[in-house]
C-alpha cells in the first residue's frame, strides 16, 4: 500500500486512516480542524501550502487559570471595559498559512475583532470583545485548530519589552543628513573660482553645516559616549579613534566655512557616520523568534491547581505555592516544584531537564523533581519546596546568570584599535612637528588632516560585515548565533565539553540489542504485534527497532501497569517487561534500560536499549581531536562508558554522574587555567555550564520550542557539521586580518596626501567612502566565498 | 531674491517632509516586522475564491 500522508499536518497516516470528502487524516484530531475550516468556509488554508497543520492536542482544563482576574491583567496589553488586546507566542507559525488562518480568527469567533500576526516573532496579536468571549476561549480556539499557544511563567513579567528603534532613528538621520549635503557640497567639488558658485557659497556650507549638526550631535553620539568610557577605562578601543576623527572633522571644517578658508569636510563627515551606522545595523541581525536568554521560567507554568484541604480545587499561580500544598498536575503539564506524588501513575517526561525522552514511571511516595511533565492522566502531588527553592531552579541562583560573557572580552578591532591609535597619534604629532619648522601655517592643517583621514572607518566596518555576513550564513544552516562577538569567541575555542544525553545521543530513536536464546518466527510475530497494542514508551520504541510483521489479532493481551504485557496467540503465549514479571528472578541488576521476554512460561532473553547516537558522531570527534581537547560531562550513570569508548577517539574523558552545579563548576576550574571552553549541551541541566562556558550551544530538535539560555543554538539534524562551523569562524578571523591590511593600504595613500599637506576635501570625499566600500565588497565577497564551502 | 534659494528652499523641503514620513513610518511600526505584510498582501485575492470552492464542495457531498 503506498503512504498517504494526513491533508491536514503531512504526518504518515498509512497505519490508520481516516477518511472524509476523499482527504485522509491521520488521527481525529486533524480531521476535526479541517471540518471547522470547512464549515466557516476557511479552506483556502490548505490552498496556500501543502498539509500545514499541526495535531490539534487535548488540553480540557490545561487553560483555567486564564479566567483569573490577576493572570489576564498580566497577560493582556490593553484593557477596556469592552475591550482585551493580547499578543500570544504561538510556536507552530511556519507558512503563510498560518498567517491566513490566524488572520481570520474572525470567522471563526465572531467577538474577535482583529488578529494580526508577527511571522518573524511567532506571535498573533489578538483584539477581542471582553464581554461576549475572554482570553480563555480564545487560546482554547487557537487550540483546537491546533495553533495552541505557548504561555509560560516568562509571560508574566509586568514590564512589556519596548522595542528599541534607536539605531534606525540615528541611520535614518545620518543617510538623510549625508544625502543632502553631498549635493550641496557637488558643485564646489570641480567648479573653482566660478562667478556664480562664489555668489551663493556662503548659503550652501551654512545649509551644509546645518544639516550636519543632527548627523554630529544625534546619530554619532554613541561613538563620543563609547570612547569617552573607553578613556575612562583606560582602553583605547575603536570608539576613541573615530570619535577623534569625527570631532577633528566637524570642528576644522566649521572653522573653515566660518573664516571662508575652504568648503570643509562635512560630505566626508557625514558618509563616515552614515557607513559606520550600517556596518552596526547589519552586524545586529537577530532572531526575533529564538530566545537566548530562556531561563527555567520560559518553561514553567503560570498557575496549577491546587487542591484544598476541604477538598475544593483553585488555581493558584505558581509563585504562591507553599510547602505541603497538595497540587494537581494533569496530562501535557509541567511539574512546577520538588514534590512528592501522593496519588495516581505518574509518567515523568524529564526532556526539558536532562535531555532524555525516555519517560519515568514514578509510583505513590515517589520523590519528583521540577521540570518534568506528566504524560498519562491525573497525579496529586504534595509540594516540598517553593518553586524558587527546587532542586533545578536553585542553579540559576549561581552568580553566572548575572554575568555578562561580553565583558572582559576584547574584540579584534578593539585589540587593533590600541595600536593604531597611538600610531596615529605619533605620526600626526611627528608630522605637525616638522611642518612646524618648515611651514608654520600648514601645521595645523596637517595635523587635523591626518587625523581626519586617518578615521578608522574601514577597520571599523570589517568586523561588523564579516561577523554580520557570517551570522546570516550560520542561521542559513540553522546554526543561530546570538551576536557577533560569539564568532570570535568561538574562533578561540581550544577544549569542546559534550553532554551525553539528548546532545550526542538522539531523542528520537534508541537502539536496542536482544541478548538470549534465538525467538521462532510465530514468538517474534507475538512480540511486534503485542506491542504494537501497547502505550508504554519502551514497547513503542522496541516496536519501531524490530523488523515488520504481518499485523494478526490477537487472542488475548493484558497489559499490567508497570510490570510488563502478556499476549496469547495460538499456541504462543508472550510475557514481555521486567525481570520479576517474565519469571527470571536471578537477573542482575545492571545499569541499562531492559526489557526481558519469555515464552510459554520459559525465560528467552532480553532486550537492551542503548543509546542511539546521532549520525555523524563519531567522524566529528575524530575530526575535532587534532584541534582540541573532548570531554563527556553526563549526568547519567556509568552505563554507556563501554560503548562510548569503543565509538569515541581514546583520548577524549568521559565523566559521568555530574549533577549541574558539577558541571558549572568543572567548567570553572578549567577555565581558570587558562581553557577556552566551549560548552555543548541541550537540557535545562546544562544550563549553568553553558552559562559559565567561553561559547554555550544548545543543541535543538525543534529550535523553536526549546532550549536554555545560551550563546548559540544549533539544530540537531546540523550537530555533524561542527567542526566546519567551527572552522569558518576561524576563517571569518582571518578574512578580518585581511580586511585591515587592505584599510591600512588606505590609510597610507591617504596618509601620504595628509602629511605633504595636500588634503583637498573632494580627495577626502572620494578616498573615504571608497575604502569603506572596498571593505565592505571584500569582506562580502570573503564570506560568500566561505559559505559556499560550507554546504 | 534669486531663483535659486526658491530652489534651494523646495529642495530642503521635500527632503524633510520625506524624512518625517520616514520618522512616521517607523514610529508606527513599520519596520519590526519585514516579513509578514509581504505574505498578508497576497491574500486578498482570496475574499472570492472560498466562496467558489464552497460550491463545488457543497455538489460533491
Amino acid at each position: 500500500m503506498e503512504n498517504t500522508s494526513c491533508f491536514h499536518c503531512g504526518d504518515d497516516c498509512s497505519n490508520h486512516i481516516i477518511k472524509l470528502q476523499d482527504k485522509s487524516f491521520c488521527c481525529n484530531g486533524c480531521k476535526t480542524v479541517f471540518e471547522i475550516f470547512n464549515e466557516n468556509d476557511l479552506t483556502f488554508y490548505y490552498d496556500l501550502h501543502n498539509s500545514p497543520g499541526a495535531i490539534p492536542k487535548e488540553i480540557e482544563e490545561k487553560y483555567d487559570f486564564l479566567s483569573q482576574e490577576n493572570i489576564i491583567e498580566k497577560l493582556t496589553e490593553f484593557r477596556s471595559d469592552t475591550i482585551e488586546i493580547t499578543t500570544l507566542y504561538i510556536p507552530h507559525i511556519h507558512c503563510s498559512s498560518c498567517i491566513w488562518i490566524l488572520e481570520n480568527l474572525n470567522k471563526l469567533n465572531p467577538h474577535i475583532s482583529d488578529s494580526q500576526v508577527n511571522f518573524g516573532k511567532k506571535t498573533v496579536r489578538v483584539s477581542y470583545n471582553s464581554v461576549k468571549t475572554n482570553l480563555k476561549s480564545v487560546v482554547l480556539l487557537l487550540s483546537s485548530i491546533g495553533y495552541e499557544p505557548y504561555i509560560s511563567l516568562d509571560d508574566f513579567k509586568s514590564d512589556k519589552k519596548q522595542i528599541n528603534r534607536t539605531l534606525i532613528y540615528k541611520l535614518g538621520v545620518a543617510g538623510f543628513g549625508f544625502g543632502n549635503i553631498m549635493f550641496l557640497s557637488f558643485p564646489e567639488y570641480f567648479e573653482v573660482n566660478e562667478f556664480w558658485l562664489d555668489q551663493y557659497k556662503p548659503v550652501f556650507r551654512w545649509l551644509m553645516f546645518a544639516l550636519s549638526l543632527p548627523v554630529v550631535f544625534y546619530s554619532a553620539q554613541d561613538y563620543f559616549i563609547s570612547g569617552y568610557k573607553g578613556l575612562k577605562a583606560k582602553i583605547l578601543n575603536i570608539d576613541v579613534p573615530i570619535a577623534l576623527g569625527i570631532s577633528v572633522l566637524f570642528i576644522r571644517s566649521t572653522i573653515e566655512i566660518a573664516l571662508d578658508l575652504g568648503s570643509g569636510f562635512f560630505d566626508s563627515l557625514a558618509g563616515l557616520i552614515f557607513f559606520l551606522l550600517i556596518g552596526k545595523f547589519f552586524q545586529q541581525k537577530t532572531y526575533d523568534f529564538l530566545s537566548f536568554e530562556r531561563d527555567y521560567k520560559s518553561y514553567f507554568p503560570i498557575a496549577v491547581t491546587k487542591i484544598n484541604p476541604e477538598g475544593y480545587e483553585e488555581t493558584i499561580q505558581v509563585y504562591d505555592i507553599e510547602k505541603g500544598n497538595r497540587i494537581l498536575i494533569r496530562n501535557e503539564e509541567l511539574i512546577p516544584m520538588d514534590g512528592i506524588l501522593i496519588n495516581g501513575k505518574a509518567k515523568i517526561d524529564y526532556s526539558f531537564v536532562t535531555g532524555e525522552s525516555q519517560t519515568v514511571t514514578k509510583v505513590s511516595g515517589d520523590k519528583l523533581f521540577a521540570g518534568g511533565k506528566q504524560t498519562t492522566g491525573v497525579i496529586e502531588m504534595e509540594a516540598l519546596k517553593s518553586v524558587e527553592q527546587s532542586y533545578l531552579t536553585q542553579l540559576w541562583s549561581n552568580d553566572v546568570f548575572n554575568k555578562n560573557k561580553e565583558d572582559g572580552f576584547t574584540t579584534i578591532t578593539n585589540t587593533i584599535s590600541k595600536h593604531f591609535t597611538i600610531a596615529i597619534l605619533s605620526i600626526a604629532v611627528i608630522a605637525t612637528t616638522f611642518w612646524l619648522f618648515k611651514d608654520a601655517s600648514k601645521a595645523i592643517n596637517v595635523f587635523t588632516a591626518v587625523l581626519i583621514i586617518a578615521c578608522p572607518c574601514a577597520i571599523a566596518l570589517s568586523a561588523p560585515f564579516t561577523f554580520g555576513n557570517v551570522l546570516r550564513i550560520f542561521g542559513k544552516l540553522k546554526f543561530y548565533i546570538k551576536n557577533a562577538s560569539v564568532i570570535e569567541q568561538l574562533a578561540q575555542i581550544d577544549t569542546i565539553i559534550f553532554d551525553k544525553t539528548g546532545t550526542i545521543t538522539s531523542n528520537k530513536n534508541s537502539n536496542a540489542e536482544y541478548d538470549g536464546d534465538l525467538l521462532s518466527a510465530s514468538e517474534s510475530l507475538v512480540l511486534k504485534n503485542s506491542l504494537r497494542g501497547s502505550n508504554h514508551p519502551l514497547s513503542r520504541t522496541l516496536y519501531k527497532v524490530l523488523d515488520a510483521h504481518n499485523i494478526v489479532t490477537l487472542d488475548t493481551f493484558e497489559e499490567h501497569i508497570g510490570q510488563g504485557i502478556e499476549a496469547r496467540h495460538d499456541d504462543v503465549n508472550l510475557k514481555i517487561g521486567s525481570a520479576n514479571f517474565v519469571g527470571n528472578p536471578e537477573e542482575i541488576s545492571v545499569l541499562n534500560t531492559a526489557v526481558h521476554v519469555s515464552s510459554n512460561s520459559v525465560y528467552k532473553g532480553k532486550f537492551t536499549f542503548y543509546n542511539s547516537y546521532r549520525k555523524g558522531v563519531s567522524k566529528l570527534f575524530n575530526q575535532l581531536k587534532k584541534q582540541f581537547d573532548l570531554v563527556i560531562l553526563s549526568g547519567d550513570n556509568e552505563g554507556e562508558r563501554e560503548n562510548l569508548k569503543k565509538l569515541l577517539p581514546a583520548k577524549t574523558k568521559l565523566i559521568f554522574n555530574q549533577k549541574p552545579e558539577d558541571k558549572l563548576e568543572f567548567i570553572k576550574y578549567h577555565q581558570s587555567e587558562g581553557a577556552k571552553i566551549l560548552m555543548i549541551g541541550d537540557g535545562l541541566n546544562d544550563a549553568g555550564a553553558l552559562a559559565q562556558s567561553n561559547v554555550g550551544i544548545a543543541v535543538s530538535e525543534d529550535v523553536n520550542i526549546f532550549s536554555p539560555a545560551c550563546d548559540a543554538i544549533l539544530d540537531a539534524s546540523k550537530f555533524k557539521h561542527l567542526y566546519q562551523y567551527i572552522k569558518a569562524s576561524k576563517s571569518a578571523i582571518k578574512i578580518i586580518h585581511w580586511s585591515f591590511v587592505l584599510s591600512f593600504f588606505y590609510n597610507i595613500i591617504g596618509l601620504y596626501f595628509a602629511v605633504t599637506g595636500q588634503l583637498e576635501p573632494v580627495v577626502a570625499a572620494i578616498l573615504m567612502p571608497l575604502s569603506s566600500i572596498s571593505i565592505v565588497v571584500f569582506t562580502t565577497i570573503a564570506t560568500t566565498l566561505l559559505g559556499r564551502k560550507l554546504k | 531674491m534669486s531663483v535659486i534659494y526658491i530652489l534651494l528652499t523646495v529642495s530642503v523641503i521635500i527632503g524633510v517632509a520625506f524624512f518625517i514620513v520616514f520618522l512616521v513610518a517607523v514610529k508606527s511600526g513599520q519596520y519590526d516586522d519585514g516579513y509578514t505584510p509581504s505574505v498578508r498582501m497576497l491574500f486578498e485575492d482570496e475574499l472570492v475564491k472560498p466562496k467558489t470552492k464552497q460550491s463545488t464542495n457543497t455538489k460533491t457531498d
